[in-house]
């Protein structure tokens, strides 16, 4: 069973009287423990498809099924607790909460899952350790670097245990420098079994990790596994049918018509 | 919402008002105007309420006090041309109740001659003891007790006696190092033999009653004329049960001397501890609860500008909701947060409100000079009104932070 089942979603948004396709018909299976890069240009749909994995969204068509349950029906409240429980964001602009200190920001997911203090205290401590910035919990964002905020949204993110650690343009707000850092802790984790889903428009960032989903006018373009030398692709691979090509829809458009 | 959450939005709030300091104060200036105007009146008028309670606690409480004059009285210069033209209390209807009136147990009667010094061969008092004429029967009414010597007797009464009972503070200002007893006292020029010395009625309260030179009734009149201006008939009850019963015989008994036509008021005042006690909180009825629509047109003043300022905050921060429902925080989780965070903004006012009105209404404690009151029920009243201001004002931004679509929010610059 894969970890994420998407079988065909769809989403439209209404703006005014025209209705805009952001996801056309997207069929996606991400096992556990992948590393996986969603890429395209702008109005390809990649954002639209990053809210749904993130369940901050909900598709208007088709069925995802995240760790055997059905995302596509859920509440408001129940897709709260999915986020809480299953994933960890880390956003391009780091979103840390500006007037709470780096262990109040990482013990944040745990209080709305009513986690004890002591042990809301002691993961937070082990979580910011583990990004290595065990001397930099009582600091405020505004007194980090870029590099060490970023740290601090890994460690927010996987405080909580989430199957999945969804990552929108992680580096898009770092030098190269730090952005390497950050990558090659995105290794580290992933090599430790994390299951990774970054969502890029960097050839060079989606080229760490060991698939790559290419989105084209909300669909999907390309598959591809990406062998690489000490990194193993997943054990039992299965590529889902790329109904771009076989589906019926409008001719492709070229990117930046939307 | 579990304990750490309520903690944690406690600090968010905490440090939301510590970001923007001179915005919180300026919005809590109303509430704590609000809470001020009702807690300095309450403050204030349970002092002045202490202030007779304690005036009162003189008499005894089966004694019903008999005056021209009311004790308390707000009316227009009508009244009070009204009650000119009453005729003078005198001993006679003392005597009179006495005679007539079957449920009576004892008729005493006092008045208030002179205020100022009394000086003996060993030193004088401060020029605020006060001359009072009595009769044995005021005694027990006015529940004084004989600490050495003895209480003024018929006797003194009907020879009208040059003789005095001193009370304690009296005593300690003019024989500091012997007994007082034997010795001659001297007030408003005229000399007087102590026979008696009252026991302290415990002078943190009231110590009016400590610092009085008491004569005989007769002596008093002799001295400062037949027909004495503020005579004071006390009547003690028989019993507690027949309180009510003597009360109405000894109205009737003085409607019918002083010649009240039926139909007509009283034109004399009759009360007791308790009635007097109920004349004093109706007439501050009114002026509660004034005090009250005043606060509480100031407190809605107030919660609409907190409601203002909760929605400008919830703009402000629409990007932090976003990251709080990624991480998993459930639209009620946002809903508490900002309502807690208006009820901490009204709290605050509250309990600067709320200091700042006993501290003012004490300073009427201060100017009667009785001892300061902690009205604690009206300071938790202001407290849980505050909460209510936070609650009902706070409700509205919080629900639309909540209802804020968590892409959007995250997407907000």
């Amino acid at each position: 069973m894969s970890l994420i089942d998407i079988q065909r979603i769809s989403r439209l948004y209404q703006m005014g009287t025209e209705t805009i396709h952001a996801l056309r018909d997207v069929t996606l299976q991400i096992q556990r423990g992948e590393y996986l890069a969603i890429m395209g240009p702008s109005g390809s749909g990649k954002s639209t498809l990053m809210n749904i994995l993130g369940c901050l969204d909900t598709p208007s068509g088709g069925k995802f099924v995240l760790n055997n349950s059905d995302v596509s029906v859920m509440d408001d409240n129940a897709l709260s607790e999915i986020r809480n429980r299953e994933i960890g964001f880390v956003f391009q602009s780091f979103n840390l909460l500006a007037r709470s200190t780096a262990l109040q920001n990482v013990e944040l997911p745990m209080i709305y899952a009513g986690v004890p203090k002591s042990e809301r205290h002691k993961r937070a401590m082990d979580a910011l350790s583990a990004v290595g910035l065990a001397d930099r919990v009582h600091h405020r964002p505004n007194e980090l670097s870029g590099g060490q905020r970023q740290r601090v949204a890994v460690a927010r993110a996987l405080v909580n245990r989430p199957s999945i650690l969804l990552a929108d343009e992680p580096t898009g707000n770092l030098d190269s420098k730090t952005g390497v850092e950050i990558l090659a802790l995105f290794e580290e984790l992933a090599t430790k079994g994390n299951t990774i889903i970054v969502v890029t428009h960097e050839e060079e960032v989606a080229q760490h990790s060991r698939r790559i989903v290419r989105l084209r006018d909300g669909l999907v373009a390309a598959d591809e596994i990406l062998h690489k030398n000490g990194a193993a692709a997943p054990e039992t691979p299965v590529f889902p049918p790329i109904h771009a090509s076989a589906h019926a829809g409008p001719p492709p458009v070229p990117p930046g018509a939307h | 919402m579990n304990l750490s959450e309520l903690i944690e939005n406690c600090g968010m709030a905490l440090r939301a008002v510590a970001t923007h300091k001179l915005r919180s104060m300026l919005t809590l200036l109303g509430v704590v105007i609000g809470v001020f105007s009702i807690i300095v009146v309450m403050t204030a008028i349970r002092v002045l309420q202490d202030s007779i309670e304690t005036s009162l606690s003189q008499f005894g409480k089966d004694v019903l006090v008999i005056q021209r004059n009311p004790a308390i009285s707000f009316g227009g210069p009508e009244v009070w041309e009204k009650i000119k033209r009453r005729k003078r209390l005198t001993p006679d209807l003392g005597e009179l109740i006495r005679e007539k009136a079957s449920l009576v147990k004892s008729v005493g009667m006092q008045n208030g001659l002179f205020s100022g010094e009394v000086t003996s061969p060993y030193g004088k008092t401060e020029p605020s003891f006060s001359l009072l004429s009595l009769t044995p029967d005021g005694f027990p009414a006015k529940t004084l007790s004989i600490v050495s010597g003895r209480a003024l007797n018929s006797s003194d009464e009907e020879n009208g006696r040059l003789v005095c009972v001193i009370g304690s503070k009296t005593a300690e200002a003019l024989f500091p190092n012997s007994s007082p007893l034997g010795e001659t006292i001297k007030m408003d020029g005229i000399s007087y033999l102590v026979i008696g010395v009252l026991e302290s009625k415990g002078a943190m309260l009231d110590n009016s009653q400590d610092s009085v030179v008491i004569i005989p009734l007769s002596t008093g009149m002799n001295r400062y004329g037949r027909s004495p201006w503020g005579l004071t008939i006390l009547v003690q009850a028989r019993s507690q049960e027949t309180y009510n019963d003597a009360m109405e015989e000894v109205r009737g008994i003085l409607r019918t001397a002083r010649k009240v036509p039926p139909g007509e008021a009283d034109d004399f005042e009759i009360f007791t501890n308790d009635s007097l006690i109920e004349q004093f909180r109706s007439i501050t009825f009114a002026v509660r609860v004034g005090a009250a629509l005043i606060s509480s047109i100031a407190l809605i003043t107030a919660g609409i500008g907190i409601m203002n300022i909760m929605l400008v905050s919830v703009t402000e921060r629409t990007r932090e909701i976003g990251i709080r429902r990624a991480i998993g925080a459930k639209k009620r989780n946002i809903m508490t947060q900002f309502i807690t965070e208006a009820i901490f903004l009204c709290q605050v006012g509250g309990i600067v409100g709320i200091a700042l009105g006993i501290a003012g209404g004490n300073a009427a404690a201060y100017f009667f000079n009785v001892p300061p009151v902690v009205p604690v029920d009206w300071a938790i009243i202001g407290f849980l009104v505050c909460a209510a201001v936070g609650v009902i004002f706070g409700t509205y931004p919080a629900y639309k932070a909540a209802q804020l679509d968590p892409v959007e929010a995250l997407r907000y610059e």
